[in-house]
């Protein structure tokens, strides 16, 4: 890193670790099988290390693409940068809280769509006429207008994905980051939702894809981190990467 | 290089720390919209599914009310306390609103983990948004106690208004309250199982269905001890301000004051305090 900066950084990445500990039941794969007594049957605590010092520098309207095999630590890394989830070493600094929108479960799953785009815009700081003024915007972004009023535990996942991503891209952000969640989505939808992150990235805003797609990953990113096993395997620019990443794991261009 | 210079220059912060304690103030006042719509929608969400609803708030602690007051009046025939209807009921009913508020505090973070894990916001909005939604309910509650009392009393009084103070006191005592509980049952989970416990030792000891000063007059120590148990304060002021016989004294304004304020500042910087440790599997 040269001190050809007159770019601003937007997040530090400085040599972090993430470390999990979890009580492991039974027995482990590989390793001392065998001695099975009543006394040996203990719970016995287990470290994963996930993320195992990486370190890399983001400058302000760049747009990341985190590719790795599953596992690799991406997603432990982009909930790490969002303050989710504490580092065990090292650290991160970034210019503003980072929005995450990962997968995962509904927002309230038994409220409509309608309410929990206003619980999930309120979250994030809108008063509530703008979250009563996004809801028309955000449905029509989500191609949501038939199943709005309907709960949201009713939804599909696709649906669900789509409508988080919704109501996180209405509002301007400084630093999002979309884990996985644009892979649901039809090919409508995820058209969409790229030209907004291309959107969200011209104004000045930074965005980190992490993805299996290495298509939306082209078209969307200008930048590509390749995490394997914990380890910043590669940083550069997206063809490059994608290419070795491809090289090493078979192609996916057909996606 | 240095990046935690680097990162100092450009003016990034560090994350994954808690923010400062105003900063987080801040953040949480920005959102207060949040914490009402929120209290809203869960009680209307846990009333979803029933055939009647919003009924429930009032039909439960009605039939709650009317089973003690079977129940204690007959065991306690010559020990209850004057004017023993109302005295019970404003008790069963305040008592209500603290164990409900109590125990939905407890689950505020635990039970509300879509929010916790896609969103970032100051988490401290969801103990005090379930305390709102308990509030929500208690209005009505209370609707339903001012007939019954307007009913047996026959009467009814300008120290009636009092109850808007108190119940301003209650719901930032409620509100300490939830944040204590909400942060212990996420570092240690098997509290929440002690928590029915914790109400039903508070309910006998509050003095909800016999008079303090009549049962523990022989034991002073412990008499003064209980004038700074906070349920009982904030039920006997409830009492002074709408039980015919009983008066608002200035030490159960004092009491409760202090209880609320005190509470609501320990349980806001105890919460605050773990705030990075939330949403953490």
């Amino acid at each position: 890193m040269a001190a050809t900066d007159n770019r601003k950084p937007a997040v530090v990445v400085d040599d972090v670790h993430i470390v999990y500990k979890v009580y492991a039941s039974g027995k482990l794969a590989t390793g001392d099988a065998g001695r099975n007594g009543l006394l040996k049957k203990k719970v016995k605590l287990r470290e994963v290390h996930a993320v195992k010092g990486v370190s890399f520098t983001i400058y302000e309207g760049e747009s990341i693409g985190l590719i790795g095999s599953n596992g690799s630590g991406k997603s432990s890394l982009m909930r790490a940068v969002a303050g989710l989830t504490p580092i065990d070493q090292g650290n991160i600094y970034a210019s503003a809280r980072p929005t995450l929108l990962g997968v995962g479960a509904a927002l309230l799953p038994k409220l409509s769509g309608e309410k929990n785009i206003m619980i999930g815009g309120m979250a994030m700081g809108l008063d509530r006429k703008s979250a009563q003024a996004s809801l028309e915007p955000v449905t029509e972004f989500a191609g949501l207008q038939d199943f709005i009023d309907l709960p949201m535990r009713t939804y599909s996942s696709g649906m669900s994905a789509r409508l988080r991503f919704a109501i996180a891209a209405y509002r301007d952000h400084d630093i999002l980051i979309i884990d996985e969640a644009l892979a649901v989505g039809d090919s409508a939808f995820r058209k969409r939702s790229e030209a907004r992150m291309r959107e969200l990235r011209d104004t000045a805003g930074t965005v980190f894809l992490v993805s299996h797609s290495m298509k939306s990953i082209l078209d969307t990113c200008n930048r590509v981190i390749w995490l394997e096993k914990g380890v910043l395997r590669m940083d550069g620019d997206p063809q490059t990467v994608v290419d070795a990443y491809n090289a090493e794991n078979g192609s996916d261009i057909i996606d | 290089m240095d990046y935690s210079a680097y990162a100092e220059a450009h003016g990034l912060k560090r994350m994954g720390a808690r923010p400062p304690f105003s900063e987080y103030l801040r953040d949480a006042w920005v959102r207060r919209d949040f914490a009402v719509t929120l209290s809203a929608y869960s009680n209307e969400a846990a009333n979803s599914h029933n055939r009647l609803g919003r009924w429930w708030t009032v039909l439960l602690p009605t039939i709650q009310a009317g089973t003690y007051g079977l129940i204690f009046g007959l065991i306690l025939q010559g020990n209850r306390p004057d004017n023993f209807l109302p005295f019970l009921f404003t008790g069963v009913f305040l008592f209500a609103f603290f164990s409900a508020s109590f125990s939905s505090g407890a689950s505020a973070l635990t039970g509300n983990v879509g929010l916790v894990k896609s969103l970032s916001f100051p988490r401290i909005l969801l103990p005090i948004s379930s305390v709102l939604s308990q509030f929500f309910n208690f209005l009505p509650q209370l609707g339903v106690l001012a007939l019954l009392l307007i009913g047996i009393q026959q009467t009814i009084s300008w120290t009636w208004l009092a109850l808007i103070p108190i119940m301003i006191l209650m719901v930032i005592f409620a509100s300490g309250l939830a944040m204590i509980a909400a942060r212990l049952t996420v570092q240690v989970r098997d509290l929440s199982q002690l928590i029915p416990f914790v109400t039903r030792i508070a309910f006998y000891i509050s003095g909800i269905f016999f008079s303090i000063d009549t049962v523990l007059s022989g034991i002073p120590v412990l008499h003064a001890i209980m004038q700074w148990n906070p349920i009982y304060d904030f039920v006997e002021l409830a009492r002074g301000a709408v039980v015919v016989g009983h008066e608002m004294t200035p030490h159960l304004w004092i009491a409760t004051s202090v209880w609320a304020f005190g509470l609501f500042i320990f349980g806001t910087i105890f919460f605050w305090r773990a705030e990075e440790r939330y949403g953490r599997d």
